[in-house]
């Protein structure tokens, strides 16, 4: 037994082997499970993946419009109340100076009366001021000294001029206190006109855009044409300075759209321009918001992705493993089963040659033996018969000769008689012995020690001793091509308790590698090339296993190899 | 006892006429044939106490001539000679009717000894 490695290991034989039978030549059941598994993969996971990917991204949809819907009701609401707000404001001047005179408006009594009015009415108003055609304002009440003041050439003055109304931007006043202007036109029958003034507190505005139910991490405010806050942000820049988030495009609608600051954050971003003034209602929603809610959900979808995953490959790992293995088995059982065949037509073709071969040289045999035995009459009869001695001699080594060919036709005639099944009571030692006489010749040129150790009161045990035979003469066989010269072989054979007898036979040879130990007693294993069929053991095992015998082997790679061979007293099945 | 008078029947002449030879040197009167037909045509003239007969012979076969000798010549008795290969040949030999066999090759004490045991049978059988 030729080995490399240098474990001890003990197997039992068997065709249930985790490892790939490299006996198969290409056909490699490692290649089938591995096919089956991608195979069995790629159709049930595929699906799967492609219906999570699907939903990942409906549900993504789903969600940013949930966020998109409301943002768009809230800022078309804040857009109307803001319009109807100014444009409320923009009747009350209209109706104040449409209803009095020029006269009376110039009269700081009487404009007062007015301011007092439409604060009761509207509310919002900090003062009044009319002014004449020519830019110079003949009435104002107001907490600021602006009576007489000039606004000939100013932008304001001729806007108001010529569209008949204006809305400002927010400024600071001269109180520090942040405000707007609205102007109305008013068109005298004599083809003059006159301008009402009104300052009107920016506080106001806020209302319109703060009262925007947020969560924490949105931002509303207004900013006007050139990006300039209007009101106060939480995060998108100083009250009347430039925003942080630029000018949208002209829509007249309400718009909501996606965006990313300048670290790539997205956001959503809601704007309304508000028809007849310099404002744009402003809403920033982060992210953030809907990624709680979308994390929570797309973790949920990850976490059954995942276990599908990992529970469909543990299926489909055990399942294809269950399968190969059993196509391995089956393969095995039917390759023993035509090995079997084949080897059973091999000896009784090698048996009919024998026997034919053991009958031929018989008959010359016994012609030998006969002539012989006359020549030691004739030579015994005659008294002076010269060299009588050498002659009688010669003769006796003849006829030991044809004793010794005779016992060998014999044994061949006996082999080859042994291929029926054929139950007999048997010594073991002296079938062991019988073995052993075939094997002698070469065990004594190389000077194998063959030592027998057998226990006492060993049953006779009733078998095939054809069969027998057969498995001893392969043991030792390959026990006497495993040991060096001056090699030891011992042959023990001992009584069981459970009434078993057992038969060990070890040599102190190269050993067995743990890799080959796993497959000796497979068809077509064998590690002496091109010398050996690779049969041997493998129908060893098969006639143990069929004379309800088990046979074990140990081995430790440069300290020799064990076979046992238990066998039972009685074969009760075939 | 007086001489043994032997038939030798098998198809190597080589073996029996050696063997005939040597049982001479032993003072027993053999002839030697070398296939059944002439041996059953010697039988039909002369008598002998035994007649040791190959089991294998081209023609009419040992176990054939067994047969006719058990039918013809009840009191002759006959040794068959098999070989190593069909000892089962000489068992069934015995079945019918054969005094014992011999195997090939022939140890010539054992076949005299075999010899004279059958030719006592063979004698005891004639005297009533």
């Amino acid at each position: 037994m030729e080995s490399t490695a240098d474990d001890k290991k003990k197997v039992e034989a068997g065709p249930e082997k985790e490892e790939e039978p490299e006996t198969q030549g290409e056909f490699s059941y490692r290649r089938i499970w591995r096919h089956t598994v991608l195979l069995t993969l790629m159709v049930s996971l595929a699906p799967l993946v492609i219906m999570t990917v699907i939903n990942y991204y409906q549900y993504q949809k789903a969600l940013t419009a949930e966020m998109i819907h409301p943002t768009s009701l809230i800022l078309s609401n804040s857009k109307r109340s803001l319009e109807f707000f100014l444009a409320e404001r923009l009747s009350a001047l209209r109706l104040v100076v449409h209803d009095r005179s020029l006269g009376s408006l110039c009269d700081r009594d009487r404009l007062e009366d007015s301011l007092r009015n439409v604060n009761t009415s509207f509310g919002g108003f900090v003062d009044l001021g009319l002014i004449q055609k020519d830019g110079r304002q003949c009435g104002y009440v107001g907490p600021y000294e602006l009576a007489g003041k000039d606004y000939k050439g100013q932008d304001w003055f001729r806007e108001v001029s010529l569209r008949g109304e204006y809305v400002s931007d927010v400024f600071m006043g001269y109180r520090g206190v942040p405000h707007f202007v609205i102007a109305v036109r008013h068109d005298d029958d004599d083809g003059n006109f006159h301008v009402l003034r009104a300052t009107v507190g920016a506080d106001t505005l806020s209302h319109h855009s703060i009262s925007l139910d947020l969560k924490p991490t949105s931002d509303a405010f207004i900013i006007n044409r050139d990006g300039i806050l209007q009101t106060p942000s939480n995060f998108n820049g100083e009250f009347l300075h430039k925003s942080k988030i630029p000018v949208p495009p002209f829509r007249s609608e309400s718009q909501v759209v996606e965006q990313h600051d300048a670290a790539g954050n997205p956001y959503v971003l809601g704007y309304a321009y508000v028809e007849r003034s310099p404002f744009i209602v402003m809403m920033v929603k982060r992210q953030d918001d809907l990624l709680t809610s979308w994390l929570a959900l797309r973790g949920d979808l990850l976490g059954f992705l995942l276990t599908s995953v990992v529970l469909i490959m543990i299926v489909v790992f055990w399942s294809s493993t269950l399968m190969v293995n059993r196509i391995r088995r089956a393969d095995m059982r039917r390759a023993e089963f035509v090995h079997n065949i084949e080897y059973t037509s091999k000896m009784a073709s090698i048996g009919r040659l024998a026997a034919g071969v053991a009958h031929e040289i018989n008959n010359p045999l016994a012609i030998i033996n006969e002539k012989a035995g006359l020549m030691k009459d004739l030579v015994g009869m005659t008294e002076d018969f010269p060299h009588k001695e050498r002659f009688l001699k010669t003769i006796a080594a003849i006829t030991k000769s044809v004793d010794r060919c005779s016992a060998i036709t014999h044994r061949l005639l006996g082999f080859a008689k042994r291929m029926d099944v054929k139950l007999e009571t048997i010594d073991l030692e002296e079938l062991l012995k019988e073995v052993l006489s075939f094997l002698g010749k070469e065990a004594a040129y190389r000077n194998i020690q063959i030592d027998f150790h057998v226990d006492e009161e060993i049953p006779s045990i009733e078998s095939d001793r054809g069969q027998l035979q057969q498995v001893f003469l392969n043991i030792i066989n390959n026990a006497v091509a495993a040991v060096d010269k001056d090699g030891h072989i011992d042959i023990w054979i001992e009584k069981r308790r459970d009434g078993q007898v057992r038969v060990r036979i070890k040599d102190d040879g190269h050993g067995i590698s743990r890799e080959n130990l796993k497959k000796i007693f497979e068809p077509f294993f064998t590690t002496k090339k091109e010398y050996g069929t690779g049969l041997g053991l493998s129908i060893t095992y098969g006639i143990v296993q069929k004379l309800g015998g088990n046979i074990e082997v140990e081995s430790e790679v440069g300290k020799g190899t064990s076979f046992i061979i238990t066998l039972p007293i009685q074969v009760t099945k075939f | 006892m007086e001489n043994l008078r032997v038939l030798l029947v098998d198809d190597e002449e080589e073996l029996v006429e050696t063997l005939a030879e040597r049982l001479e040197i032993r003072g027993i009167d053999a002839e030697a044939v070398t296939n059944g037909e002439d041996a059953l045509r010697l039988l039909l003239d002369y008598t002998f106490d035994v007649v040791l007969l190959d089991v294998r012979m081209p023609g009419i076969s040992g176990l054939e001539v067994l047969k006719l000798i058990r039918r013809q010549r009840p009191n002759t008795q006959v040794i068959l000679i098999t070989g190593h290969g069909s000892a089962e040949d000489g068992e069934n030999g015995m079945h019918d009717g054969a005094f014992d066999y011999v195997v090939k090759p022939i140890d010539i004490d054992t076949l005299i000894g075999k010899m004279r045991d059958a030719a006592k049978k063979s004698r005891e059988s004639v005297r009533p």
